[in-house]
């Protein structure tokens, strides 16, 4: 790191050069959290003055059908999503890692849908998994089945985790095809001339190599999985503001943004950031006690 | 020997098989916008007549030029503020130093798990207090207070530039704004390439911000938007709904193959390796 003494006048300049940083570290996230806090303490609908509502926002939430519904697809989506997600991305990358023909349309293939908008491709998603003629039905149907309900209420969760998958492929592979490139090949030379397995290569090698990528991998993948949004805002909405597959971001816009129960939203937010938090602080516990092992 | 070669030709079949299931669908899509509304429903991949009459149709239906307009105006405001304040942050933060520079990194680093909502709630009731609801502001205007994504991005690529050229130019008696703008800044155009496109990407393809600030209005609002009306007013058209999306998804592919190789080095530069 470099270690420029500012001088004089220069103070002025580092203070300029940081102002934008430190006006939205001090207004657009700690300000915006405990204005969030506060909130959350009020009945609100932006039409009469906020109202202290104590606790009651929080202790509403538990007999609130609808929150519990989307907490619980939340934690389900999460329970699949991230798992799939790393899996197959490492898998991926370490079969693009090595010469093989048409390398470059494999990797354009795999990240064609992580820089495509996830609204437009929602809308081709719908068609796919559309009940009456679908892409999928067409098939099943074809093939002697019955049409299957895609993105109804029991079967939305898994098409859901599919198509969100399906767009998060790409970005993970990439980052693990960078990971993968570090690894000097003469250690799989070595293993090879030692009469070393497939497995134990992936064992013994490639996945101690790439345990810092793997681990926070995981744990944005964790954080973008309870922030999913826009696919199953596109594919899964229905009359009324409502779902098939109601998560908790789908739950706080439609409170917050749909209805103006601001308290409402608000005590929702805080309960989906406790939850990152929480989480993020597992996996960092984790790594540390894994470390020790190790 | 042989059961690794066999194992390579499996890995090769199934690394076919995802990369067709990953193109499929847009395949499918360009094919759908292609037919005619009365052979919607027949299956097959490439149309019997083709015809390119649902594009017409759509922007009669639609304003889609404004929309793309309004998308990419917004997007290139925010690439603006986003290239320009993360990396000043990020300059300082490579090059000089200042007390509390540690503790401020990690508190910047460790906003990348707030999650948006928490902020979009104070943030919606500012912005309609100062009578910014239903204009386009609020979807630019926190690009311009920097961000912990970028800034890491910028700094990291800083630090692999010499520190000794910013001592040397400051012995000459530039200023560090001089040594940001004339030194720092023309040699990381890479990594600007990569990040520009990353700040653009999130802004076109934004849709909850877009949602809360610019629900209705279709003069003013983004193609996320517009495309989420669209399917509320034209669902079951299907031939028209994939024009709409092929028109959307059509930019950034495009974009994508032209510059595939900062969008690699972008992802691969933030993947704390």
């Amino acid at each position: 790191m470099g270690n420029l003494r500012p001088l004089g006048a220069e103070r002025w300049w580092v203070l300029a050069f940081l102002a934008p940083t430190l006006l939205g570290l001090a207004l657009g996230t700690f300000g915006s959290i405990f204005a969030t806090v506060g909130i959350s303490f009020t009945d609100w609908d932006l039409l009469s003055p906020a109202t202290p509502a104590g606790l009651s926002n929080y202790t509403g939430l538990p007999g609130d059908r609808l929150f519990m519904k989307a907490l619980v697809n939340t934690l389900a989506f999460s329970g699949l999503y991230v798992p799939l997600t790393v899996v197959l991305s490492l898998a991926v990358a370490m079969g693009l890692n090595r010469k093989i023909v048409g390398i470059g349309f494999f990797r354009v293939a795999y990240f064609l849908p992580t820089v495509s908008s996830p609204t437009a491709v929602g809308l081709l998603w719908t068609w796919i998994y559309a009940e009456d003629h679908g892409a999928l039905n067409a098939m099943i149907v074809a093939l002697g089945g019955d049409p299957v309900s895609w993105l109804g209420p029991k079967v939305a969760l898994y098409s859901i985790v599919i198509v969100n998958v399906w767009g998060a492929i790409g970005g993970g592979m990439i980052v693990f095809l960078a990971g993968l490139q570090t690894i000097p090949k003469e250690y799989y030379e070595v293993a090879r001339l030692d009469g070393a397995t497939r497995w134990q290569r992936l064992q013994f090698i490639t996945l101690p190599a790439l345990a810092p990528s793997i681990f926070f991998q995981m744990v944005l993948t964790t954080i973008n999985a309870f922030q999913a949004f826009d696919y199953i805002y596109i594919l899964t909405r229905i009359g009324n503001g409502n779902s098939t597959m109601p998560t908790l971001v789908f739950s706080i816009y439609r409170s917050g943004f749909r209805f103006f129960r601001m308290g409402d939203a608000a005590a929702q937010a805080v309960v989906l950031t406790v939850i990152i938090f929480g989480l993020t602080l597992v996996y960092f516990r984790l790594q540390r006690w894994w470390g020790a092992e190790g | 020997m042989n059961r690794e070669k066999a194992g390579d030709w499996l890995a090769f079949g199934a690394l076919t098989l995802g990369a067709l299931a990953m193109i499929g669908p847009f395949v499918w899509m360009l094919s759908t916008s292609l037919k005619l509304p009365a052979e919607q429903f027949d299956m097959a991949l490439i149309p019997h007549s083709p015809t390119l009459e649902n594009y017409p149709r759509l922007f009669e239906i639609m304003p889609f030029h404004l929309l793309l307009w309004n998308s990419f105006k917004i997007a290139g405001i925010s690439v603006a503020g986003q290239v320009l304040t993360c990396s000043m942050a990020a300059f300082v933060f490579a090059v000089v130093r200042f007390p509390a520079r540690n503790i401020l990194f990690i508190t910047l680093l460790l906003t990348l798990m707030v999650p948006g909502q928490i902020t979009a709630i104070p943030q919606f009731i500012i912005f309609k207090w100062l009578g910014l609801y239903g204009t386009q502001a609020p979807l630019y205007a926190p690009a311009f207070l920097g961000g912990a994504f970028g800034t890491f991005l910028m700094r990291q690529y800083f630090l692999t530039i010499p520190i000794e050229l910013a001592e040397a130019a400051r012995i000459d008696g530039a200023s560090l704004s001089r040594i940001f703008f004339t030194i720092y800044l023309p040699l990381s155009k890479p990594a600007l390439a990569a990040f520009a496109i990353f700040a653009f990407l999130f802004s076109w393809n934004d849709l909850f911000s877009a949602l809360i600030y610019l629900p209705g209005d279709i003069e003013k609002t983004t193609l996320t938007v517009g495309l989420a009306l669209f399917q509320a007013q034209y669902g079951g058209r299907w031939t028209l709904m994939m024009a709409a999306s092929l028109i959307s998804v059509a930019p950034i592919i495009i974009a994508f193959f032209l510059a595939q190789r900062h969008f690699v080095e972008g992802v691969s530069m933030t993947g704390f390796r």
